[in-house]
């Protein structure tokens, strides 16, 4: 931030030799030759299109005639709407059950993965929960949904081998909402694992084996030891996990395109369907701020409350 | 640590979660080569060149993918080498502007973009996908971070010798980055390689498809006729991604990590 300071301060020793002008206005080229690719493309792709999504959310606009303005009408229309209603429903719902399952089944795995097994085991374990994360949601839940099919699925094969009977996974509302937030947390929760991990591994062994001297084992051990010594960790994963659920698509989209009723829509799903299927874009405007207000809010929410529970060593 | 016996019920959890989450993988195999009515046979993979433009399908993702790697590895390279390594005025507001475009979700953004790229005249291209990806807010930060980890006497030493600015970029540090743009390569490998909503909105005809649109089109065509010859499609789709991980998963660990504090 010094363009008046001259180069020479950069050398304190007298015997530098004083950088030529040359070098510092080619200095300055490069500085923005190297800039333009990216923040002139981010501000083109991203920035501009934030700004535009305020201003299109008060317009009525199918692409093909001319926009007309609409005040608050998006807004007050998508609030009305049982459709969208039930979507971000869904969605919160969604996130609040994902997100809990994701986090205590990574954080108990992480747990079992840290203590008392050989490394080779440790990396293979890593290795396997960590694997679903480069698959893509599409395959994954096209896989998924002959697993859970109701007539040749293998997992009623395996329950009607223990005796339960065919449930009806994908054709009724409660299926579909158990199967996505399966295929969702399948995919995911090795990515809070790994986040957990490394948690684990900065506390030091010394406060493991300074809390067994004092009796600390199993629960009383993960609560007053493990919890308050990866609670900077954990907010990280929480705040990550529920951006990236509430944004939840590609599972549901392939799974069950919404269906049945609208038991699996989402607020992503009726972006979608507004601006690229009903051709009303100031809607799905309108929608996309919701959601993005809503993504905000439950960040802030969560460095709030983290305030009581986060233990900084 | 002294050697301590692992828990019986330690192995037995963690063994039935390595069984739940490989499992749907190994099923997916098994049944792509033993396709229905037949033993084993690779006769699923034929028909998904049958039945859909595998190879299109392949050529454009690995075309999109391509383009929008080595896009970011350069980019990333020189914003994140500017923000690193040389002062100018209003670096920290620029630099403050960039990490803020990361907390913008995709989906909010995708409407503007839609109408943007209409307004080039990419609809319906392969650029419509590849141009918007390119330039990356979490690339560059990776790169900055990396380059602050280089020693600045380096750059110091080069313009004593008389290298300017440029050239100081290109031969000296440039060549030492290699580690932090294959982090940033192979993430974005892994994110848009598997990507499936914005083909989803940006690809309109079908030669424009890439391989998770093409296949969830399949399923969508053959319903439920065909178990075998969409798994084998999975399959083949998968096989790059599993080379990555093969072969890059430190580096994908570290990078989807990077930055947050243990």
């Amino acid at each position: 931030m010094t363009t008046t300071i001259p180069a020479s301060t950069a050398a304190p020793t007298a015997a530098a030799p004083a950088e030529p002008a040359h070098d510092r206005r080619s200095e300055r080229l490069l500085v923005w030759l190297f800039l333009v690719p990216t923040v002139g493309g981010l501000a083109l792709f991203t920035l501009l299109p934030i700004a535009a999504s305020f201003v299109l959310a008060f317009f009525r606009w199918d692409i093909i005639t001319s926009p007309e303005w609409a005040g608050l009408h998006n807004f007050g229309d998508i609030a009305s709407d049982v459709t969208v209603r039930r979507a971000f429903l869904n969605t919160i719902g969604f996130v609040i059950v994902a997100v809990a399952l994701q986090l205590g089944i990574a954080l108990w795995l992480a747990i079992l993965v840290q203590s008392r097994l050989p490394s080779w085991l440790q990396s293979v374990f890593r290795s396997a929960f960590f694997f679903p994360l480069v698959l893509s949601a599409a395959s994954v839940s096209l896989v998924m949904a002959y697993l859970f099919n109701a007539d040749f699925g293998l997992v009623n094969s395996i329950l009607n081998a223990v005796g339960i009977p065919d449930v009806q996974w994908l054709s009724t509302g409660s299926g579909a909402v158990a199967v996505v937030i399966f295929v969702y947390v399948w995919q995911s929760f090795g990515f809070s694992l790994l986040l957990f991990l490394g948690g684990l591994a900065s506390i030091p062994t010394e406060v493991y084996e300074a809390a067994e001297l004092d009796g600390a084992k199993g629960w009383s051990r993960f609560t007053k030891i493990t919890l308050p010594l990866i609670s900077p960790t954990l907010l990280v994963a929480t705040v990550m996990a529920v951006i990236a659920a509430l944004q939840i698509f590609d599972q549901p989209w392939v799974l069950t395109r919404g269906g049945p009723g609208d038991s699996t829509r989402t607020a992503v799903m009726m972006i979608y369907q507004s601006g690229f299927q009903e051709l009303q874009f100031g809607r799905a405007s309108a929608i996309g701020l919701v959601l993005t207000a809503l993504i905000l809010a439950a960040t802030a929410a969560q460095f709030r409350l983290s305030r009581r529970y986060v233990f900084y060593q | 640590m002294t050697a301590r016996r692992p828990h019986v019920g330690t192995l037995v959890v963690l063994a039935v979660a390595t069984v739940l989450t490989l499992g749907p993988v190994v099923w997916t195999l098994v049944r792509a080569v033993t396709p229905e009515g037949q033993g084993f046979s690779f006769s699923a993979f034929g028909d998904v060149f049958d039945q859909i433009d595998m190879v299109r399908l392949t050529l454009n993702s690995a075309l999109v993918t391509g383009l929008i790697v080595l896009g970011q590895m350069f980019t990333a390279a020189l914003a994140g080498y500017v923000f690193a390594r040389l002062e100018f005025r209003g670096r920290g507001l620029l630099f403050g502007l960039v990490l803020a475009t990361m907390m913008v979700p995709l989906q909010v953004t995708i409407v503007p973009v839609f109408m943007l790229i209409r307004g080039m005249g990419l609809s319906d291209t392969l650029l419509a996908l590849i141009l918007p990806a390119v330039p990356t807010a979490f690339g560059t930060f990776l790169m900055r971070q990396y380059f602050m980890t280089l020693p600045p006497e380096l750059g110091e030493a080069a313009s004593i010798d008389g290298a300017g600015p440029f050239r100081t970029f290109w031969s000296v540090y440039a060549p030492l980055a290699a580690p932090g743009l294959a982090v940033v390569g192979i993430l974005a490998f892994n994110y848009h390689w598997n990507e499936f909503f914005r083909p989803l909105i940006f690809s309109i005809s079908e030669e424009n498809y890439t391989l998770p649109l093409g296949l969830v089109t399949l399923q969508g065509n053959l319903g439920s006729g065909s178990v075998s010859t969409v798994l084998a499609g999975v399959v083949l789709s998968m096989i790059p991604a599993v080379v990555v991980f093969v072969f890059g998963q430190r580096r994908l660990r570290e990078g989807l990590t990077a930055g947050i504090g243990k």
